[in-house]
């Protein structure tokens, strides 16, 4: 195995988005603020796109279809923040704060 | 072992660069106590996965990455850190060291698995590509083959900007 030889195999790229999508979930479990939160799934998204973007360019005969994927995963992804930080704002101004912790008024 | 002066030598080593810069913004993005230093984190990993695109023969993938996700989406938390003032996140949880190394756990074990499949899989052997992958062709697929989802991610848009206003006027006063 050739160090710099790395980046024309599809297995390094498999293991950085699983190391990419790793990160994401540990920061999801772990994070006690809403915007951690967010900023977590932001790079579970990016394994994600990272995996499509390695499998059309190594194994798909047209090369277009994951960089499309890739297009409407960071439009979808876009959204989401969005929609997360204008609720985000929202709770703030009903709690004064954005940790997870403190909004439980459901919890009972 | 190939030459690390040459074309490729370089290509691997700077290959090995972006991968670094990656994973070392994951870690800030996802360890780093104020959100500030986290969204900074995150803006250098999506900086480093644009490299990773540029790899994979994606120039404008890795141009979309950096003006959407770079550009946009981290300017937007900054925007919402500033809103909200959360300061220092709070650490008096009775069980923070426990969840942290659970959480690890839980991270670890998904990685392990992902990496032993695919490093273990025996991918198939590269097909004959249909086309080059460049911008015209994925601007033809997009208005042949995707043009239905390339209209519905429009409307999905409208009503996340149309929701968004709507949830950020919640409680404000009517001044």
């Amino acid at each position: 195995m050739n160090l710099f030889n790395l980046h024309n195999s599809l297995e390094s790229y498999l293991v950085v988005a699983a190391l990419l999508f790793g990160l994401g979930i540990y920061g999801l479990l772990n994070r006690r603020t809403l915007i951690g939160l967010l900023i977590s799934s932001e790079l579970l998204l990016s394994g994600a796109s990272l995996n499509f973007m390695a499998f059309s360019r190594f194994l798909a005969p047209d090369p277009t279809t994951g960089q499309i994927f890739t297009l409407f995963i960071m439009g979808i992804a876009a959204a989401e923040a969005a929609i997360a930080l204008s609720i985000i704002i929202a709770v703030y101004r009903n709690y004064q704060s954005i940790d997870t912790e403190d909004v439980a008024e459901l919890q009972g | 072992m190939s030459s690390l002066f040459t074309a490729e030598g370089l290509a691997g080593l700077l290959f090995l660069f972006i991968v670094a810069v990656t994973l070392i913004g994951g870690i800030i993005a996802t360890n780093s106590v104020r959100l500030p230093r986290a969204v900074s984190g995150l803006a250098m990993c999506l900086i480093g996965v644009a490299g990773l695109y540029y790899f994979l023969n994606s120039p404008f993938l890795a141009a979309m990455e950096m003006l959407i996700y770079v550009g946009a989406v981290c300017v937007t938390i900054v925007f919402a850190i500033m809103l909200a003032d959360p300061g220092a996140e709070k650490r008096s949880g009775r069980q923070t060291a426990l969840s942290g190394v659970l959480s690890f756990g839980v991270a670890g074990i998904l990685v392990w698995g992902l990496v032993l499949l695919a490093t273990s899989t025996m991918w198939p052997a590269v097909p004959v590509k249909v086309n080059d992958g460049s911008v015209t062709a994925i601007g033809h697929a997009l208005l042949t083959t995707y043009s239905m989802v390339f209209e519905l991610i429009s409307v999905v848009l409208l009503l996340a900007i149309i929701g968004a206003l709507v949830l950020a006027r919640i409680g404000r006063d009517k001044a």
